[in-house]
């Protein structure tokens, strides 16, 4: 039986128009940890980008977050809310696209809520840091990549890997 | 169909076959998922053939102490440590050295039903005798209304190869199901 790798690309998606949501579905559950890699860029101004699991847009969601935007350091928290943040928004040119690693840990496991850590940024706009929490015990099936208005242009790329770790 | 063992393309793994299959530059070392609470999990014997090694888990404790790694059991007060934090308010920049460990969360999370912090730890070039450890994290805990996010960063000042990794909860211990995995990092032609 050939050795399976740890980090397994599951699925990419490099959109050749403009978007509003992108979604894994059917996720396999054979791994321990997801890694989110997104390279993208919104079309409207004063939007950005969201992440829910399985559909779910109830208000199940909350983050803390850590940023700096060249001038200085901040931090914010956002509770009760019906999505995660992906990025920091609308980007400062359209050549200038944000980079995310999210991960999502243990996200198989029906015991615990789901805790996500990412880190990324914008050149033009900042760099970030953010935890957040999706207050639901199950295992996490989808994810759904969407926008506050607006959409992700085309040339845009998510792609979802699976971390395997040893049993 | 003929069946084909396979092994790893590196000096590492104990299997012989007529064909090589790369598994791959990330390799799962060893996992350790708490089934009661328990002080410090410790990966000992930590094989020399990677370039780096990263722990990924999740975490959460009986009191919110701070969370250290200590490297070849030294638990002297030696290690480096600096952070950048963010509470929900306000956004800080501290030093913590010297420490009996290196910090990668300086306030571990009491434990709040079903919620645990995320963290991911890189320990670069750990069995390079030529220089001291670098560990940095990435780590993390909201709870709908509290919590923080840290970038960590930490010297073990040793030039000796890292050979065992105590997690540590200073002061209290990891809750059931706090989970930790270790992986190697290969290099290049590894």
């Amino acid at each position: 039986m050939p050795l399976p790798s740890t980090m397994t690309p599951i699925a990419t998606n490099t959109l050749t128009s403009a978007t509003a949501t992108v979604t894994f579905s059917n996720i396999p559950q054979n791994y321990t940890d997801l890694v989110l890699v997104t390279n993208t860029y919104l079309s409207t101004s004063s939007q950005s980008g969201n992440i829910t699991y399985n559909g779910d847009t109830g208000t199940n969601y909350s983050v803390t977050f850590l940023g700096g935007n060249g001038s200085s350091a901040s931090s914010s928290r956002s509770s009760t809310r019906a999505n995660l943040p992906l990025d920091l928004g609308y980007g400062y040119s359209s050549s200038n696209f944000g980079v995310y690693n999210v991960h999502i840990q243990n996200y198989a496991n029906t015991t615990t809520y789901k805790t996500m850590i990412s880190r990324g940024g914008e050149a033009g706009i900042g760099t970030n840091a953010t935890v957040g929490l999706w207050r639901s015990t199950s295992a996490i099936t989808s994810i759904t990549c969407g926008t506050s208005g607006g959409n992700y242009v085309a040339g845009s790329t998510f792609t979802l890997y699976g971390i395997k770790a040893a049993s | 169909m003929a069946s084909i063992s396979l092994k790893y393309k590196s000096k590492q793994g104990s299997l012989t076959a007529p064909g090589d299959v790369d598994p791959g530059a990330m390799i799962p070392i060893a996992t350790t998922t708490l089934s009661t609470a328990t002080a410090t999990v410790t990966f000992s014997n930590i094989p020399q053939s990677y370039e780096h090694l990263q722990i990924r888990g999740i975490s959460a404790s009986t009191a919110s102490q701070a969370i250290l790694i200590r490297c070849n059991n030294d638990a002297t007060n030696i290690y480096y440590n600096h952070e950048l934090v963010g509470d929900g308010s306000n956004a800080s920049a501290n030093s913590r050295t010297p420490r009996t460990g290196a910090v990668i969360m300086p306030q571990g999370m009491s434990a709040t039903a079903n919620i645990f912090a995320g963290l991911v730890v890189d320990i670069l070039d750990y069995t390079n005798t030529n220089k001291y450890k670098t560990i940095r994290s990435l780590s993390g805990n909201d709870l709908n209304g509290s919590g923080y996010v840290w970038f960590n960063s930490s010297a073990f000042p040793s030039t000796s190869a890292v050979t065992q990794i105590d997690l540590v909860n200073n002061g209290s211990t990891f809750v059931q199901y706090s989970s930790f995995a270790l992986y190697g990092i290969k290099r290049a032609g590894a």
